[in-house]
C-alpha cells in the first residue's frame, strides 16, 4: 500500500468499487463476520446513546463547535501552536504527506533511533508513513491488537475503529503463529485461537517494544486551542505505553482536530465512545500539554497535517465532513459497508465517511465511483455524533462526479436516446434491435454485465431481457383494429 | 513560503464565504445538554461503584477508619506482594504485614518487577465510572499505574463528579490526565471483549465515604 495518489494520500484506486465489492460479496465468511460485528456494535451504541436524554442536544453542540472551529479554523491553529510551543512542544506544518513524512523522518533521524513504536492513527495511516520510514531504515512497530494484526499479515485495515474486523480468530491464530518470530518475541508454541491467549501473546510480544523504544508516534483524537491540550482516547494500554515510556513523542493530527477550548472535551468525550464502541467510556484517554518534568517524554513534536483538507474546507457543502470525530459508528449502521466490508472502498477511510472524505482528500476525480457507494437510506446521517449529513455530501459529490465527467459513454448514450426517444421512426427501429440484441445477450430471462461503453450501467445491476415484440408493435397487432 | 504560511493562506482562501468581520463568538454554540447525567437527588457514590463494576473492576466502600484493612483485603484477594508506591501517599494507610513497598523514583526496571501499584485519585465520575489520575500526590508517574499488572485505586467520595463536564472542570488541563474507566480491554479480535492487554489487567477501586461529624 506504498502508493500514494497525486495529492499524497494512500489510496489504492484500483479496482474501484464496484469490482472490489463484487469480489467482497463474493466471500461469505468476511460477510457472517462484519453481519455478526457490525451488528453487535450498533446494539452496544444504541443502548449507551439512549441512556442520554439529551443526546440529540449533545449533537447539536458537537456539529455547532466543529462550524465554530472550521469557519476560524486559521485563528485557532494559531492559538494551538502558541498553547503547545509555551507548554514545551514543537509545533510543525505539513502541506502534504510528502511534508508530513519527511518531517516525521528527519524527527526520527535526529535521534538516532531505527525503530519506533506506534499508537493506531488514521493520520499516518492516510500518508503511508510506516512504508515512508520504512525506505529510510526505520522500522515503525504498530501497537493496537487490530494493527498488529494487520501489519504481521501485511494486510490492510477494513475499518476505522476495529481494523481487523475481516479476520477471524483461526486466522489471526495462524497468523500470530508464523509470524510473530520474525518481528520479535514469537508466539507460544501451542497457542490457541481462543482470544484471551492471542490477546496474551500481543502482551508479551509488544513489551520488550514499549520497554526499549525511544520514540513513539501517534495521531490525536482531540487538542484544544486554548490549552494547548492533545488528546489521545484508546482502550488497550498500548496508547499510553507509547505516550508515557519513549523520550520522543511525535503527534501527525490533521488541522481539523483542533477544538477551541479544553472545556469542550465535555462534549466529545460523551459522545466518541458511545459512538464508537458502545462504552460509557472507554478504558484509558490520556491528555497532555506539551512536556512534564520528570513525567513521560521529554521532547514533543505536533505535526499539524493539511494533505488535502483546505481543498474540503473550500467546498462550503463538503466541508462539514471535516466535523469527523472517527467514530465509525457510520461504517457499523450501513447497509452497504455491511455487505461489503471496508477494503471495497479502496481508502484507509472506508464506509460512509469514506465515501464523503477520500473524494474530498484525493480529488473527485481520482474516486468517482465511491460517491455511488450508497443507498442513500441516511441511516449514517441518523448515527453521526457530529451530524455530518453524509447522504447531503454524497449526492452533492456524485453530481461534482457527472459534472467533471463531460463527454462520458454515459453522457453520449443520454444523449442518443433523446434522438431516438423523439422521433417515433426510430424509436420503433431501436425497439425491434434491442428485442433481438437483448435476448441474444440475455442469460435466464436477465442481462447481466456487458463490454464496451455500456458497463458502467450493467456492472452494478442486472437488467430484464427485452420483450420479443414492444407495446407498440403488440398493440398494432391486436388492438389497432379495434378501434 | 512555509508550509505554515501556505497551509494558513489555503485556509483563508477556503473561507472566502465568512464575512471579514466574523468572530469566532459569532457562530453559535447552543449548550442545551445537560451538565450531569444523574437524576436530582441520587447518590451519585453508589452509582460511581456500580459503574465502576460495570468494567469488571472490584469496587469496595468504606471509611477512613476501615480504610487500612480495606486494603490489606484487597491486597491479599489479588495475592500481590511487591507494590509500587508514590511519593505522597499517606504512609499511615498502608496496611502492616508481608508486603513490600517500593518507593518511587522507579526506573523501568524496576516497575516491570513489581506486581502492582497503589495510588489516590484526581478525581472519580460517577455517570461513567471512570477515575482520573493527574500525577499529583499519592498518584505516581502516568508508568507507575500502566506497567505494573495490577493497580488498586483509593478515591474519597468528595472527590466524584457527577458526570464529565463538571470533572473537567475540576481538572488542571496543565497536568498530564489518566482517565480510566475499568482495567485494559480489547474487542479486536470477533468483537469478543478481553480484559487486560497492555495496561493493568486488574483495577481495584476503594471509595473512602465522607466523614461527616454532623451524622451519625
Amino acid at each position: 500500500m506504498s502508493d500514494t495518489g497525486n495529492r499524497g494520500v494512500v489510496w489504492l484506486g484500483a479496482p474501484s468499487f464496484p469490482d472490489a465489492a463484487r469480489e467482497a460479496l463474493g466471500t461469505p465468511q468476511l460477510r457472517a463476520n462484519l453481519k455478526r460485528a457490525t451488528g453487535t456494535i450498533r446494539d452496544k451504541r444504541l443502548a449507551v446513546a439512549s441512556e442520554l436524554g439529551d443526546w440529540e442536544d449533545l449533537r447539536d453542540t458537537a456539529a455547532a463547535i466543529k462550524q465554530r472551529t472550521s469557519r476560524h479554523l486559521d485563528y485557532y491553529l494559531q492559538q494551538l501552536e502558541q498553547s503547545v510551543t509555551a507548554a514545551g512542544g514543537v509545533v510543525h506544518w505539513a502541506s502534504d504527506a510528502a511534508d508530513a513524512n519527511r518531517i516525521v523522518t528527519a524527527l526520527v533521524q535526529a535521534t538516532g533511533e531505527r525503530e519506533v513504536v506506534k499508537i493506531k492513527s488514521m493520520a499516518t495511516q492516510e500518508i503511508g508513513l510506516n512504508e515512508h520510514l520504512a525506505e529510510a531504515g526505520i522500522t515503525a512497530y504498530e501497537t493496537d491488537l487490530a494493527e498488529l494484526i494487520v501489519q504481521l499479515g501485511d494486510d490492510r485495515p477494513s475499518h476505522i475503529l476495529v481494523p481487523a474486523i475481516h479476520k477471524n480468530r483461526t486466522e489471526i491464530r495462524d497468523l500470530f503463529t508464523a509470524e510473530m518470530g520474525q518481528w520479535g518475541q514469537a508466539a507460544p508454541e501451542d497457542l490457541t485461537d481462543d482470544p484471551r491467549e492471542l490477546a496474551e501473546a500481543a502482551r508479551r510480544h509488544l513489551r520488550e517494544k514499549f520497554l526499549t523504544a525511544k520514540v513513539a508516534v501517534s495521531g490525536a483524537n482531540f487538542a484544544s486551542a486554548d490549552t494547548g491540550t492533545v488528546v489521545v482516547v484508546e482502550s488497550e494500554g498500548n496508547g499510553r505505553m507509547c505516550l508515557t515510556l519513549p523520550d520522543t513523542l511525535i503527534t501527525v493530527m490533521g488541522i481539523e482536530k483542533v477544538v477551541p477550548t479544553f472545556a469542550d472535551l465535555e462534549v466529545f468525550l460523551q459522545l466518541l465512545p458511545r459512538s464508537a464502541t458502545g462504552e460509557r467510556m472507554n478504558p484509558y484517554t490520556s491528555t497532555w500539554t506539551g512536556t512534564t518534568d520528570g513525567d513521560g517524554p521529554s521532547a514533543f513534536h505536533l505535526v499539524l497535517l493539511d494533505n488535502g483538507r483546505t481543498d474540503t474546507l473550500a467546498d462550503t457543502v463538503g466541508r462539514q465532513v471535516l466535523a469527523c470525530i472517527r467514530c465509525s459508528a457510520c461504517l457499523n449502521v450501513c447497509p452497504v459497508f455491511e455487505r461489503t466490508g471496508g477494503h471495497a472502498y479502496g481508502s484507509v477511510y472506508p464506509g460512509p465517511i469514506g465515501a464523503v472524505l477520500t473524494p474530498q482528500l484525493v480529488g473527485v476525480e481520482n474516486a468517482a465511483t465511491l460517491p455511488f457507494a450508497s443507498t442513500l437510506c441516511g441511516a449514517c446521517y441518523d448515527a453521526c455524533p457530529v451530524k455530518i449529513n453524509i447522504p447531503e455530501v454524497l449526492t452533492h459529490l456524485r453530481a461534482k462526479t457527472v459534472e467533471g465527467k463531460g463527454r462520458t459513454a454515459e453522457a453520449l448514450a443520454m444523449k442518443a436516446a433523446a434522438t431516438v426517444l423523439d422521433s417515433p421512426r426510430l424509436l420503433s427501429a431501436a425497439q425491434m434491435a434491442a428485442a433481438v440484441g437483448g435476448r441474444a445477450l440475455a442469460r435466464k430471462g436477465r442481462i447481466g454485465r456487458l463490454p464496451g461503453p455500456m458497463r458502467g450501467w450493467s456492472d452494478t445491476r442486472d437488467t430484464p431481457a427485452p420483450p420479443a415484440e414492444s407495446f407498440r408493435t403488440w398493440w398494432r397487432k391486436n388492438k389497432e383494429g379495434d378501434r | 513560503m512555509s508550509s505554515r504560511e501556505a497551509i494558513l493562506t489555503r485556509i483563508r482562501a477556503a473561507l472566502a464565504d465568512v464575512p471579514a468581520d466574523e468572530v469566532p463568538g459569532d457562530v453559535p454554540v447552543p449548550r442545551a445538554y445537560r451538565r450531569s447525567h444523574t437524576e436530582p437527588g441520587q447518590d451519585t457514590v453508589t452509582l460511581f461503584g456500580e459503574r465502576v463494576a460495570d468494567y469488571r473492576a472490584n469496587v469496595t466502600r468504606t471509611d477512613q477508619a476501615h480504610l487500612s484493612e480495606a486494603i490489606a483485603t484487597a491486597l491479599t484477594a489479588r495475592g500481590v506482594s511487591h507494590l509500587g508506591l508514590p511519593d505522597g501517599f499517606p504512609a499511615e494507610l498502608l496496611p502492616s504485614g508481608d508486603w513490600k513497598w517500593h518507593q518511587e523514583p522507579l526506573d523501568t526496571e524496576a516497575l516491570v518487577g513489581l506486581d502492582g501499584a497503589i495510588t489516590l485519585a484526581a478525581a472519580g465520575i460517577a455517570v461513567t465510572g471512570t477515575i482520573v489520575l493527574d500525577t499529583g500526590p499519592g498518584q505516581g508517574r502516568r508508568a507507575l499505574t500502566l506497567v505494573p499488572d495490577y493497580h488498586l485505586c483509593v478515591i474519597r467520595a468528595e472527590q466524584i463528579a457527577d458526570d464529565v463536564s463538571d470533572a473537567l472542570a475540576r481538572l488542571d488541563p496543565g497536568l498530564p490526565l489518566t482517565f480510566i474507566s475499568g482495567p485494559s480491554a480489547t474487542s479486536d479480535i470477533e468483537l469478543e471483549r478481553v480484559e487486560g492487554v497492555h495496561g493493568p489487567r486488574s483495577l481495584d477501586v476503594i471509595i473512602v465515604d465522607r466523614t461527616d461529624p454532623e451524622r451519625p
